[in-house]
């Protein structure tokens, strides 16, 4: 093996490396600065943008403060939903160190129920974050000042001072207005994560109105713009920017009227629609039983909650836009404007013997109502007539101006959700089920049963038509919605129909019994009575069987005769019959609208045989609900097999 | 001036020593800032310190570097001595110790370690004759020699003074001349040990690697100290946020900011060109140093010289990486700047032992002078 000659070192070589290597140590070390000092450039010039955001966002931290909610006022500026002053405790999760203690020590001084405590221990779990979890709310002042003073020992505690939404009518406007509510995730991601929906104490539409004009009720955040330390102490308060509160929104509502209507309704379960029939302006629109809108802001109760879910009157269903009834004779009016219009006589007679033969079937009538005309037929609701004259002319001439009127249609309104049911014709039952329609379907159809279904703010709406001969439609929101239009038809012919509409209340009609108690104002209506259960089973839907079982009442109104300013529909569910439910409702509800004093004094009596107003009843319920629940727990479980 | 000031005193070195004063004046200004624009608690002991140590300085400078070298046997027996005293001290108080309390003075034998080890490297590879540089007799001494100390730092534990030292010594046997190839064949073993020593790793050091590399992974965790001193840097701009300005370091955002961080607060307050001129200030200062090496008669000098300058390199180059987020977090000190006693005595002592190698270089009349 070849090894390349390489001198011995020398003193001098030694020293001669030295300087080279030293050079290169040097150059090295320049190297090194050079690089340091292009990396100090890099951060300081080209990223500084980026860190100094970082650093501002280290140091300026922005406490929203949230904007006061708009009010909701009615027709003449009186709040349906207002804010009031409000102290509360919240949870802020990721300052927490020890929560059990926490927990434990809140539930000491502010007197948590177990149940509470749950609560907060599964938000807990579930928050995300700096999402806090509302512990308490509503506190007294002293309750609340227990709390801040004990703050330092209490990490993640977060003591605030907020407003809380206030509804003064309570369930009267629960399914109208909604109600509001801690965000939960779903709606923090759907608005980009938006911090406001994090500040503690802030609460968003959750239900009704609250949630359709949601940002328009918002209004916009204020914020505190604070310099922190790294361990989030306050250094200084650097800018203010004030919230901007709500705007009102004002309603067409007349909370009187609504919570009227409400209170009226009673212990029946039902709706109550109440419209000014020549601009379409909803004036009431009462759901009951309904939930209070308060205590649904103070996040409800599980208990509370599964009480109102078991509770067969639906208290959680807004009846006027989510329940679907058959409307029965109610629809007559409708049926004889159609005829009207299709150029049959309105003195042409049809014989009633008590029903109507079509091949071998007979479709029964309610009675044997003799020679009718439309006029009587109105007043009489006889099916017997109604059944011919579908038979001869048709079905489809029925409901185009069942549609015109507003049944069956989706109707362009703030609301959360609506069901607007079915106005059938051939071409809808042969999408629906394949099959051609029937002569049975007609006549069926024709006195508001077989597949014809509607809720009640479509009958209101359909009444209002009828009263004005104009087509209108529902608004909510002052100022804002659908403008009435002309119809072509014949305005005798809505004259006749009003006419004969008078009949029924004021003649010799169904709901003789309902007239207002004016001399000088008349209500014309319509009742109808919708079977729950087919005629077919045997019994009628009446006062012998089980409630429900029992037909629905339902009234379609307006009023005064002559000139009509109101229009509406009321439904009681299992009321056995529109004569006897929702005649008497809607006559107390018109009254209000013409004299109030008269009203109230028809109302009194009448609560006081319920057993109170509308919160003293629910609150007996609850506590009545609740006793049972407790007897049922308390009661010994089933002995386990051994 | 030759009027007025006295001879002795207008020979001291002056360049240096003000370049010692301007970085320690940095370090005063930074202190002051940091404690909310109070001289308490950290700006006038800095100070005080900083005084002592250049007086020490100043005085070691007029010993002859023969002294040192025929003495460092004596010295490195002492540190050896101390090392095992903190050791034993350590165990007893049952925990990681590295100090020594005399009451008056709190020492750190493993920061005097490593003036000694270099002045000792130097006086072994002085010895060497040249042609045995290349042999294997030119190395294992030198490595025993480094082993006992580095060892006993690192039971201490204290891994950042540990690799200073190695790193130190590695340089002084570089210039003493041994074979390049050993350095090379030494890197290429080292970097083929990197993944097995990864493995050999505790989880959280390898955490802490993986954190270097990728710092805003964990942001508030391990990734802390580096993202907020980058913000500092970052965010103090061509010009800085001004004097007793710096967000970062008052607001406490910034770790450590009167020691390890002290330059990103620095940086914070003035700007890129506060850490240009600082980083330029490092840089005459090692420049200095070598120069001295060069300039040096004979090869224990260089050698010393040289090590010293190194000793002093290093510590500079591991902390201005590790706020700038070039090398992992560790606990090394900005000398001169940084608050604390041990890094300046250090430096102040590898200062002292190079005037006095200046001196010498200077006195020699074959050179005439010089040092600068």
């Amino acid at each position: 093996m070849k090894k390349r000659y390489r001198p011995p070192p020398t003193e001098a070589g030694i020293a001669a490396s030295f300087s080279r290597r030293a050079m290169l140590i040097g150059a090295g070390q320049a190297a090194l600065a050079a690089v340091l000092a292009g990396r100090m450039g890099y951060v300081a010039i080209a990223q500084n943008q980026r860190y100094s955001d970082l650093a501002d966002s280290n140091r300026i931290q922005t406490r929203l403060i949230p904007p006061r909610r708009g009010w909701i006022v009615d027709r003449h500026g009186q709040p349906m939903a207002s804010n009031r002053s409000d102290f509360r405790v919240d949870l802020i999760p990721d300052q927490i160190e020890d929560a059990d203690r926490v927990i434990a020590e809140l539930t000491r001084i502010l007197s948590l129920t177990p149940e509470a405590v749950e609560k907060i221990r599964e938000d807990l779990a579930a928050a995300a974050g700096f999402q806090p979890v509302p512990v308490a709310e509503h506190l007294s002042f002293e309750k609340f000042a227990e709390v801040t003073v004990r703050l330092p020992d209490l990490p993640g505690v977060s003591p605030l001072r907020a407003f809380a939404r206030f509804y003064p009518e309570g369930a009267a406007v629960g399914h109208l207005i909604g109600y509001v509510g801690t965000p939960n995730r779903d709606e923090y991601e759907a608005e980009n994560r938006s911090p406001l929906l994090l500040t503690p104490g802030f609460k968003i539409g959750k239900e009704g109105l609250e949630k359709v004009v949601e940002q328009r009720l918002r209004g916009r955040p204020g914020a505190a713009r604070v310099e922190v330390t790294a361990r989030g102490r306050l250094v200084r308060e650097l800018r203010t920017l004030p919230d901007v509160s709500g705007a009102p929104l004002r309603t067409t509502i007349d909370a009187g009227l609504q919570s009227y209507a409400a209170r009226r309704i009673g212990d029946e379960s039902g709706a109550c629609v109440i419209m000014d029939c020549n601009n379409g302006d909803l004036l009431a629109m009462a759901s009951m039983p309904a939930y209070d809108p308060n205590a649904f802001s103070d996040g409800i109760s599980r208990s509370e909650w599964a009480m109102m879910s078991e509770d067969e009157r639906r208290p959680l269903l807004n009846k006027v836009l989510n329940a679907l009834y058959p409307p029965g004779s109610t629809l007559k009016p409708m049926a004889a404007m159609a005829l009207l219009e299709a150029g049959v006589d309105p003195e042409d007679v049809v014989s009633c013997g008590g029903g109507y033969r079509l091949g071998n079937r007979v479709f029964r009538c309610l009675g044997r109502h003799g020679p009718m005309n439309m006029h009587r037929a109105i007043a009489r609701s006889c099916n017997t007539y109604f059944y011919a004259m579908a038979h001869r002319h048709g079905y489809e001439i029925i409901a185009s101006m069942a549609r015109a009127l507003g049944l069956g249609e989706r109707f362009d309104m703030p609301v959360v959700s609506q069901s607007y049911g079915t106005i059938p014709d051939a071409a809808w039952k042969r999408r629906r089920f394949d099959q051609a329609w029937s002569h049975s379907d007609s006549l069926n159809a024709v006195i508001g049963q077989g597949y014809v279904i509607v809720n009640p703010l479509q009958l209101a709406t359909m009444s209002a038509c009828l009263a004005s001969g104009r087509r209108v439609r529902p608004r909510l929101i002052a100022g804002e919605g659908p403008a009435p239009a002309d119809f072509a038809y014949d305005p005798a012919h809505f004259e006749r129909i009003r006419r004969a509409m008078s009949e029924v209340v004021n003649g010799a009609g169904t709901a003789g019994r309902s007239r207002l108690p004016f001399p000088d104002i008349l209500m014309g209506g319509k009742t109808g009575t919708a079977q729950v259960r087919a005629i077919s089973s045997g019994s009628r839907g009446g006062a012998g069987v089980a409630r429900r079982f029992r037909d629905h009442g339902l009234f379609v109104f307006f009023a005064p005769v002559d000139r009509p300013l109101y229009a509406g529909a009321v439904v009681i569910e299992h009321g056995m019959g529109g004569s006897r439910a929702a005649a008497p409702v809607a006559r107390d509800v018109l009254t209000y609208l013409f004299d109030k004093d008269r009203a109230m004094a028809a109302l009194e009596p009448l609560e006081r045989e319920w057993g109170g107003n509308i919160g003293e009843r629910m609150a007996r319920r609850t506590t009545q609900w609740e006793a049972a629940r407790a007897a049922a727990a308390a009661a010994p479980p089933p002995a386990e097999a051994p | 001036m030759a009027l007025v000031v006295p001879k002795q005193i207008a020979e001291l070195p002056w360049r240096v020593m003000w370049i010692v004063i301007a970085l320690a004046g940095a370090g005063m200004l930074s202190l002051y800032s940091a404690a909310g624009g109070s001289l308490m608690p950290w700006a006038l002991p800095h100070a005080v310190r900083f005084a002592t140590f250049l007086a020490m300085a100043i005085a070691l400078s007029y010993i002859r570097p023969k002294l040192f070298e025929e003495t460092v046997h004596l010295a490195y027996a002492g540190i050896i001595l101390l090392l095992i005293t903190v050791f034993a001290f350590g165990a007893i108080a049952g925990g990681a110790r590295s100090w020594l309390d005399l009451g008056v003075i709190r020492i750190q034998p493993s920061e005097l370690a490593k003036p000694v080890m270099m002045l000792v490297l130097a006086r072994f590879y002085a010895m060497v004759p040249p042609r045995e540089i290349g042999r294997w007799s030119a190395l294992w001494p030198a490595l025993a020699l480094l082993a006992v100390p580095t060892l006993l730092i690192l039971i201490q534990p204290d891994l950042g003074t540990a690799a200073l030292l190695v790193l130190s010594a590695i340089g002084i046997m570089f210039l003493a001349g041994l074979p390049l190839s050993w350095f090379l064949g030494g890197a290429a073993a080292v970097a083929a040990m990197v993944p097995i020593a990864y493995s050999l790793m505790m989880p959280h050091q390898q955490a802490r690697v993986l954190i270097f590399l990728n710092p805003e992974e964990d942001p508030l965790g391990a990734g802390y100290h580096i993202t907020q001193s980058q913000i500092a840097i970052g965010s103090g701009g061509l010009f800085g946020k001004g004097f007793l300005n710096g967000s970062q370091s008052h607001l406490q955002y910034l770790p450590e900011q009167h020691t390890d961080f002290i330059f990103s607060a620095f940086a914070e307050e003035w700007g890129l060109v506060g850490g240009l001129v600082l980083i330029a200030l490092f840089f005459l200062l090692l420049r200095w140093g070598m120069k001295v090496a060069v300039d040096a008669r004979g090869r224990f000098e260089r050698l010393a010289a040289a090590g010293l300058t190194l000793t002093i390199f290093f510590y500079i180059a591991v902390n201005l990486m590790m706020v700038m987020g070039l090398a992992p977090v560790v606990g090394i000190p900005l000398p001169l700047v940084s608050y604390g006693g041990s890094a300046m005595m250090t430096v102040m002592i590898c200062i002292g032992l190079l005037m006095s190698i200046d001196r010498q270089t200077r006195r020699d009349p074959r050179r005439g002078g010089g040092g600068l």
